[in-house]
């Protein structure tokens, strides 16, 4: 199995020409509204995962399963990256991993250059606006006990001068959300409303990176939809990268347009979206394009 | 709190997980109509909560009296064993004791509907003058007692909850586990060897000074700080397992701010009705304290009642920590729909 992860994983060489576009065009966007000196500038990738190792200790056995294995990747400024595999393939560990949340593991991650395993505590309260994380149950991630106004006025205190380049109406009418919401508690919201205000409490921040682990699959069909464009919309405004992810191949062939595939804790394919999906090397990955819904009736080739 | 108008009109039932509430998809033009029968709905739970409350003071008065009844017969207490017939009979009648049960239920109904809960045997005082001349000593007394037990209490629980696991999660837990093991009146003895008697540095008993509450207060605090340590270790260990507690660290909110803003307020609702129970538990349950450190406050009265089988007295005290208890209870109600948004 190593051969595939060595031959395949150099993420960055796979890069797709249209992020490199997308790079140039945000920075120019980026530089007018953006008085703070970001430092390392807009070559540096906003996220590089080297050969990232992640195990998890089994509490009762005590046996070691070692949810990601030599994942390497890299996301560009403004690129859209996303992270493909069945649940349990690890693919929220490496996000949490790579965002400096969840277990640390071996091998270097870099957020904006930063190694986190060299940076401190302090350091690393500085990076985290940087990158902004949706998640996955909506409802879960907001506090029941905090209005929306609430929540937005918290993050504002922590952060007063990069919140304060919009107010309230206007960063819900982002979102397509009515004011009135403001007042609101989680429990008073719909699924898709929560999962809204998730994303503008994300953009409030104007992060560099927004990871969104499987941001629509607690979500109604008919909802998930306008999350989507939501996302991509965001991204294309702000010039802010994104980590999909994700086991819903089509969810990622509409906003990515890079793709890993991980199987086992292992990337084992990745690639542009296009030529992944047209060509796929792997035979898990045609296992996943073959039982996606409808793939029958799609040209292969 | 906010009440904004939006407030009201709510239509998602409080589901925790996210997908019964999507199903509802937007909740906005059912609003309406919802608000009116929600605040009904609000108030029928209401309704119900205090009708069950009276009722459990009316199961509470009953058993007072059938106790108060059941305890053998006054009049040889009063009048000794030497007393005739005659005497007992009449005092008997004095005494009202001569007439039906039913009849005197329901004079006792009454008497406790207008605020009179008898006259004591062995003091001939109206036992709610009695109650009321002691109750600000019980009432000081557990006043400190169970602010002692929140200061320490709750501290202790969140650490243990934030280090789950370490050493200072053990230490705690241990602290809690005796505290909650020692018998009160032993510790307080032990109190007062070391701090009365070798050390001399308080007094032993009595009130008065500030001192004087010191030594009863710790006595009384011990259990519930116990008690209070644990379940806010639990709850606060349960809320920290809530997945919005690492969407607010994504979100970039620090550690103390996570623990007191987030996990705490919504771990706090159990841990502010054991806080108010114990203290009713305290109110009634301060015997052995204050008989340990000769504090004039009800528990003492209460035993001075009960040894001399002054039934009265010992039924307006039962009758008076009951109604105690149901004022406490519901006060937590109140307190949880003004906390808890989604009770609202």
């Amino acid at each position: 199995m190593s051969d595939v992860v060595q031959k395949e994983v150099p993420g960055g060489d796979a890069r797709h020409p249209r992020a490199l576009n997308n790079t140039a065009d945000n920075s120019a966007n980026r530089h007018q509204d953006d008085s703070q000196d970001r430092g390392q500038g807009w070559r540096t990738p906003v996220l590089e995962v080297d050969h990232l190792v992640v195990e998890h200790r089994n509490r009762r056995t005590g046996e070691l399963f070692r949810a990601v294995d030599q994942v390497s990747l890299r996301i560009g400024a403004g690129e859209s990256v996303a992270v493909v595999g069945e649940s349990g393939s690890g693919k929220t560990t490496l996000a949490m991993a790579a965002t400096g949340l969840g277990a640390r593991g071996e091998g270097d991650i870099r957020l904006l250059g930063h190694s986190l395993s060299a940076v401190g505590r302090k350091q690393l309260r500085r990076l985290r606006p940087e990158v902004q994380v949706v998640f996955q149950d909506p409802h879960g991630s907001l506090d029941p006990r905090q209005s929306v106004r609430s929540g937005l006025r918290e993050l504002r205190s922590l952060q007063p001068e990069r919140t304060s380049w919009i107010e309230d109406t206007d960063l819900l009418q982002r979102v397509r959300l009515e004011p009135s919401i403001l007042d609101r508690y989680p429990h008073q919201l719909s699924g898709g409303q929560a999962q809204r205000v998730c994303i503008a409490r994300a953009l409030l921040m104007r992060p560099r990176l927004i990871v969104a682990d499987e941001p629509t699959s607690g979500l109604d069909v008919s909802v998930q939809a306008d999350v989507l464009a939501l996302l991509k919309e965001i991204r294309a405004n702000t010039g802010a990268a994104l980590l999909m992810i994700s086991h819903d191949l089509a969810v990622v062939r509409s906003v990515c347009d890079v793709v890993h595939v991980m199987y086992h804790g292992r990337v084992v394919e990745s690639g542009p979206c296009e030529t992944v999906f047209a060509r796929p090397e792997h035979d898990y990955t045609r296992e996943l394009l073959a039982a996606m819904p409808g793939a029958r009736w799609r040209s292969r080739r | 709190m906010k009440t904004g108008p939006a407030a009201n009109n709510v239509a998602v039932p409080p589901t925790k997980s996210g997908t019964p509430a999507a199903t509802t998809g937007g909740a906005t033009p059912a609003a309406a109509k919802n608000g009116r029968s929600r605040r009904a709905g609000a108030l029928r739970r209401a309704a119900a909560r205090i009708a069950a409350l009276l009722a459990s003071l009316l199961i509470a008065l009953s058993m007072a009296f059938m106790l108060g009844r059941l305890s053998g017969d006054p009049t040889t207490t009063i009048l000794g064993p030497m007393a005739t017939a005659e005497q007992r009979e009449a005092l008997r009648h004095d005494l009202g004791l001569d007439r039906p049960l039913l009849v005197q239920y329901f004079d006792y109904l009454k008497g406790v509907l207008t605020g009179d809960l008898g006259q004591s045997l062995q003091f001939y005082q109206s036992n709610t003058s009695m109650i009321m001349d002691r109750l600000p000593f019980t009432l000081q007394l557990v006043a400190a007692g169970i602010s002692l037990a929140v200061l320490v209490g709750v501290p202790l629980g969140v650490l243990a909850a934030t280090r789950e696991g370490t050493w200072w999660d053990r230490a705690a837990s241990t602290v809690a586990l005796l505290g909650q093991s020692v018998p009160v009146f032993w510790f307080g003895m032990m109190l007062v060897v070391l701090f009365a008697v070798n050390l001399g540095w308080l007094p032993a008993g009595q009130s008065g000074t500030l001192k004087h509450l010191v030594l009863p207060a710790l006595t009384m605090s011990v259990y519930p700080m116990a008690q209070i340590a644990r379940l806010t270790r639990a709850s606060m260990s349960e809320a920290l397992a809530e997945p919005y507690i690492d969407a607010a660290k994504a979100r970039g909110i620090t550690g103390r701010r996570v623990v007191w803003r987030h996990a705490f307020k919504n771990a706090m609702m159990p841990i502010l009705t054991i806080v108010v129970l114990q203290t009713g538990i305290l109110m009634s349950g301060a015997v052995a304290v204050e008989y340990v450190y000769s504090w004039p406050g009800l528990g003492q009265l209460a035993l001075q009642a009960i040894q001399f089988r002054d039934f009265p007295l010992v039924q307006a005290i039962v009758v008076f920590g009951a109604l105690v208890f149901v004022l406490l209870n519901l006060l937590v109600d109140v307190i949880h729909s003004i906390v808890d948004p989604r009770v609202r």
